[in-house]
């Protein structure tokens, strides 16, 4: 499957990137090229087989309804860039 | 006497003996560090002041009779590694500046056995890479020839250990980014078994297929190493609960009676002709000890490349969008609303090969797209853990080449991100089938850059792979080649 | 053409365990904005997922009740966007394998029941709260809330009507307060709604276009937002236009639906299996001690109640509101061997009580016990039943007893024929001018001569006595 310009710019959208007009060309190109050799997968017969999400076969990995102690709120917003009134700001959304 | 030259285990007994103070060893280790770091730039941050204060507490703890395992032992992490108080930047300008308020656990772990950290290393940027040229901070430079590049993405953690700018290093492994850099540095490195090692404050990746792991200078080292960092976490849902075994008892057994199985897909045409010499060298050395050696096939091998490029990309994908400029990291300077603020500040926060895995992950995951691609790409990966445990059930180890070639030159490959991405084709497997990989040292090229033997095993089988190492470390000459810095 | 509306609700529940779902922090609500917060729900660079057993445990609660079938096996799943209160970009939730599926609720509607579909419950976690300041270009973000508990609980498009719609949640509310698993509080958004609505001819199968409505904090809202969409979809329809397939959000104010289009575009979730959490997997054994150990659900409590004790409806209704409430009367019913008496005192008088004070039944001064001693002293007769009235003023503002009050107020009732009747003579006597009005056919009068010997016995006499011996005093010569 081959994928347009246009498409890949929707892929920026969604993913919250953007590229300038060259880079887009050059950045599709690239995505092409990796995409074409994906399709190699369509060589193998998987009907019936199913997909492997995790290597381990570990379940049910519980914690306890134990409350501890929350982050200091210092610690927790010194690496923010803009805090005010103890709130993280950002940018107007509107809704 | 070179303290700076020195592994774990012989620190450990000079330390014990009283023949050495800790602040010898991290002073001598400056003074190396020092020395040669302007050139091979291993590292992003050195931590020197503090680890000359861990050595003074270090050093009052040996007076008192109260060494741990790792008191007084200069050790380096990979800048993917939360360090508490300690900037850790992941290779990327995203987090130039973002000091964690935690550990990550196997920080804890080596804290709490009395390690001392020389400082963080430079790493291909969020782990994405094969060469340590992606990282916001410069290349790193192979220590044995510096035209060349260390591999990746542990590159800096591989050229600390090989530099001697450390008695021994923790890296990360998603497609081999420990094994491969650890073979072109001429070292030893170990990607254990998928939830052997906690991943808790790792810096994830690709969340099905990261594991953490040492380099070191020799397989005992390793054992050491893994000892300290491996075992349950309960801060992490896919942590195996597996019992640890100490894993110095497998360095003593020798691999007679083994079987080695040799993948027919993994020595084919394009690997370097030295490479393969020096691989076939060491099977003839397990044959002497008296392992035999069984042709296996792995038939899935083709598709691990493929198979890869769709999963680590779309875990990756979902894991780099927690940075967007709100509650830590780089944020862009001016910005129209919050759109434009997003996407300024994570186009100007992430370096292109990181973009280019962001875009190849949202697109496979997208609307559509997902069955062609991830679910089948999952499916494949069942079947190429099929082809493992089918192996496994036949021998106890198998055998193959790190690395396709020795280190490339700096520049050489950055231009085709599929050629950069062949680089993985031996590694990738193991870390899709979640089994451990070890890579060792086995010699050089007649250019003199290190080749490295990779052997696998079964789940939580590590140790079969120390003992196997180990036997071929104490075989085979010795080469006491240290690189000309 | 007639049009009938097809309904369905989306609930979330935000459930009451003491922590988050993925992390140790409290999930207690409010909170100095941020200090709620730790590296796992600040999606923090490096940090991992647990889940709490609780909530699964909460959840299946919630699936038994609603006769859901529990998966052996379920899994959880990210869901991908970009949004400030969002911290690490997607939400953990639950995709294509739910915690449980194909449940239902029954209504009870005013003549008639009804049973809705559950089509499943998943679990989630909360996103934070975003804040807007009218004139200001930034807004702020608090992420106590990211990580709290949901539980998603989707109905099928079942409900014909805002009047059904309004009583399926309900009927889910007091099964989940019931269950002590959340405390609906929907103006604390701890138990939100969003709807779907669609119109089609009466009579047809194929569903219309629908729109998907929110922002109604309220269950009246739910049924007004519901009525305004029926209305303004008729419209269209009944003028040849058609619906567009949008969300609205209801505006209380001007009590209209707005469309979102234009602020809002189609979210591509990109979900996939959470790599970083494991299967879940629930054994029947598991199940079945948590279905022993589930308290009785209010439908059957109402109609146990109903069948054992007498009750009408909307008697049982009120009682059943509430588990405290429901165990109060049963065991006060229980205690005394008078149900009837039990309601009137508990509906009357006792919740007037509580609720002018806004006090939880739990905290009543007159518990059970002094409940029953003082329905048993009115049915002896020991007290009348207005004088029992003022007797319970007293017990719940003291919190003593019955028996003290009436020995400390020497309240006791006067039986005494011999005594009332002496009374009864006194009062006669006294007032000649209205005894010959009463004789000479004046019968209102007779209220007067019993409030005369009221007064006379400071209200102790007994009426009933009273009544009889009066009669006879008056109406003999």
């Amino acid at each position: 499957m081959k994928i347009e310009t246009k498409e890949a710019a929707y892929v920026a959208h969604l993913a919250r990137l953007e590229f300038q007009d060259d880079e887009m060309g050059r950045f599709t190109a690239q995505m092409n090229d990796i995409l074409l050799y994906m399709e190699k997968l369509n060589e193998v017969d998987t009907t019936g087989i199913a997909p492997l999400t995790s290597a381990v076969a570990i379940t049910n990995a519980f914690r306890e309804d134990v409350v501890h102690n929350s982050l200091n709120y210092d610690l927790a917003v010194a690496n923010a860039p803009e805090v005010r009134e103890n709130c993280f700001i950002v940018p107007k959304v509107v809704e | 006497m070179e303290l700076f030259r020195l592994t774990i285990h012989e620190l450990q007994s000079l330390l014990r003996a009283g023949t050495v103070t800790a602040t010898d060893v991290v002073g001598d280790m400056y003074r190396r560090i020092d020395a040669v770091e302007g050139s091979v730039h291993a590292y992003i941050t050195l931590t020197r002041e503090a680890a000359f204060a861990q050595a003074e507490a270090a050093d009052n703890l040996i007076k008192q009779g109260n060494l741990k395992e790792l008191t007084g032992i200069p050790l380096a992490l990979k800048d993917i590694l939360c360090t508490q108080g300690e900037r850790t930047t992941c290779g990327s300008r995203m987090l130039n500046n973002f000091v964690p308020p935690y550990d990550a656990t196997v920080v804890e772990r080596l804290r709490q056995a009395g390690a001392i950290f020389t400082g963080k290393t430079n790493m291909d940027e969020f782990a994405m890479g094969s060469s340590n040229e992606t990282s916001y901070f410069g290349a790193t430079a192979n220590p044995w020839d510096l035209t060349r590049i260390p591999g990746g993405s542990s590159g800096g953690s591989a050229a600390a250990v090989a530099a001697d700018m450390c008695a021994a290093a923790l890296g990360s492994d998603t497609g081999g980014s420990i094994r491969q850099p650890a073979a072109l540095c001429g070292v030893v490195g170990m990607k254990p078994t998928y939830g052997r090692v906690s991943r808790f404050g790792l810096i994830a990746f690709a969340s099905s297929l990261d594991q953490i792991g040492p380099f070191t200078k020799d397989v005992e080292d390793c054992a050491i190493l893994m000892n300290a960092i491996a075992g349950h976490d309960p801060r992490e849902s896919t942590s195996a609960t597996v019992e640890v075994p100490d894993y110095r008892q497998f360095l003593l057994g020798g691999v007679e009676g083994w079987t080695i199985g040799i993948p027919k897909e993994y020595f084919i045409a394009g690997i370097d002709p030295e490479v393969e010499a020096s691989v076939q060298e060491a099977i003839a050395t397990f044959e002497r000890l008296g392992a035999r050696c069984l042709p296996i096939s792995l038939p899935h091998t083709e598709y691990c490349l493929a198979v890869y490029y769709i999963i680590a990309p779309a875990e990756a994908s979902s894991n780099l969008a927690r940075y967007d400029g709100v509650k830590y990291g780089f944020r862009t300077d001016t910005y129209r609303d919050l759109l434009d603020m997003y996407k300024k500040t994570r186009s100007e926060g992430f370096g292109p090969e990181v973009k280019r895995r962001i875009m190849l992950g949202t697109y496979v995951l997208s609307a559509g797209y997902y069955d062609a691609y991830y679910k089948k790409a999952s499916q494949v990966r069942g079947l190429i853990k099929r082809d493992f445990d089918e192996a496994f059930r036949k021998c106890d180890v198998i055998l193959t080449p790190t690395s396709p070639t020795p280190a490339f030159r700096l520049g050489e490959k950055t231009d085709d991100p599929m050629q950069m991405y062949l680089s993985d084709i031996f590694t990738i497997s193991a870390n899709l089938a979640g089994i451990p990989g070890l890579s060792i040292p086995c010699g050089f090229t007649t250019d003199g850059l290190p080749i490295g033997l990779q052997l696998l095993a079964g789940h939580f089988d590590e140790g079969k792979l120390l003992q196997m190492a180990s036997a071929y470390e104490k075989s085979a000459p010795q080469e006491k080649r240290r690189p000309q810095l | 053409m007639e049009l009938e509306p097809v309904i369905g609700l989306e609930v979330h529940a935000q459930l009451l365990t003491q922590t988050k779902i993925f992390c140790g922090c409290s999930a207690k609500y409010g909170g100095v904005p941020n200090h709620h917060t730790c590296p796992v729900c600040l999606g923090m660079p490096g940090v991992l997922p647990v889940l709490n057993r609780r909530v699964v445990e909460f959840a299946m609660k919630m699936a038994l009740a609603t006769h859901c079938r529990i998966n052996n096996e379920s899994s959880f799943a990210r869901k991908n966007y970009f949004y400030p209160d969002l911290p690490k970009g997607y939400q953990i939730s639950q995709y294509n394998q739910p915690l449980a599926e194909h449940g239902w609720v029954d209504l009870e509607l005013a003549d008639s029941r009804k049973r809705i579909g559950i089509t499943r419950i998943h679990l989630e976690e909360d996103a934070g709260k975003l804040m807007h300041a009218a004139f200001n270009p930034a807004s702020s973000v608090d992420l106590n809330r990211t990580g709290v508990p949901l539980m998603e609980i989707v109905s099928e498009p079942d409900m014909r009507n805002p009047e059904e719609a309004a009583d399926y949640l309900k009927r889910l509310h007091e099964i989940l307060v019931y269950l002590e698993v959340c405390d609906g509080n929907m103006e604390e958004g701890s138990f939100r709604c969003d709807a779907n609505i669609s119109l089609r001819p009466l009579g047809t199968e194929k569903f219309g276009t629908r729109t998907e409505l929110k922002n109604m904090n309220s269950f009246r809202n739910v049924q007004r937002a519901l009525e305004y969409e029926i209305k303004r979809q008729s419209y269209l329809l009944e003028s040849g236009k058609s619906v567009i397939q949008e969300t609205r959000l209801w505006n209380d104010a001007q009590g209209v639906t707005q469309s979102m289009r234009g602020k809002e575009e189609a979210h591509d979730y990109r979900y996939f299996p959470d790599p970083d959490l494991v299967p879940l997997l629930i054994s029947s054994a598991w199940i079945a001690e948590l279905e022993k150990g589930l308290c009785e659900l209010p439908l059957a409590k109402r109609e146990r109640f109903i069948s054992a004790y007498g009750l009408s409806p909307y008697d049982a209704g009120v009682l059943t509101s509430y588990a405290a409430l429901a165990d109060y009367f049963e065991t006060t019913a229980k205690l005394s061997g008078q149900p009837k008496q039990a309601v009137n005192w508990i509906m009357g008088d006792l919740l007037r009580f509580l609720n002018e004070d806004k006090r939880d039944i739990k905290d009543s001064p007159v518990t059970p016990t002094l409940l029953t001693e003082l329905l048993r002293l009115v049915e002896t007769g020991t007290i009348s039943g207005k004088m029992g009235k003022e007797v319970f003023a007293v017990m719940y503002q003291s919190g003593k007893s019955a028996q003290m009050i009436i020995a400390e107020q020497g309240l006791v009732q006067i039986t005494d024929e011999s005594e009332i009747a002496g009374v009864i003579a006194a009062v006669v006597n006294a007032n000649p001018e209205q005894l010959a009005q009463y004789r000479s056919g004046r019968d209102k009068l007779f209220g007067f001569f019993v409030g005369q010997v009221m007064k006379a016995t400071q209200g102790k006499a007994n009426p009933q006595i009273i009544n009889e011996l009066l009669k006879k005093a008056l109406n003999s010569g």
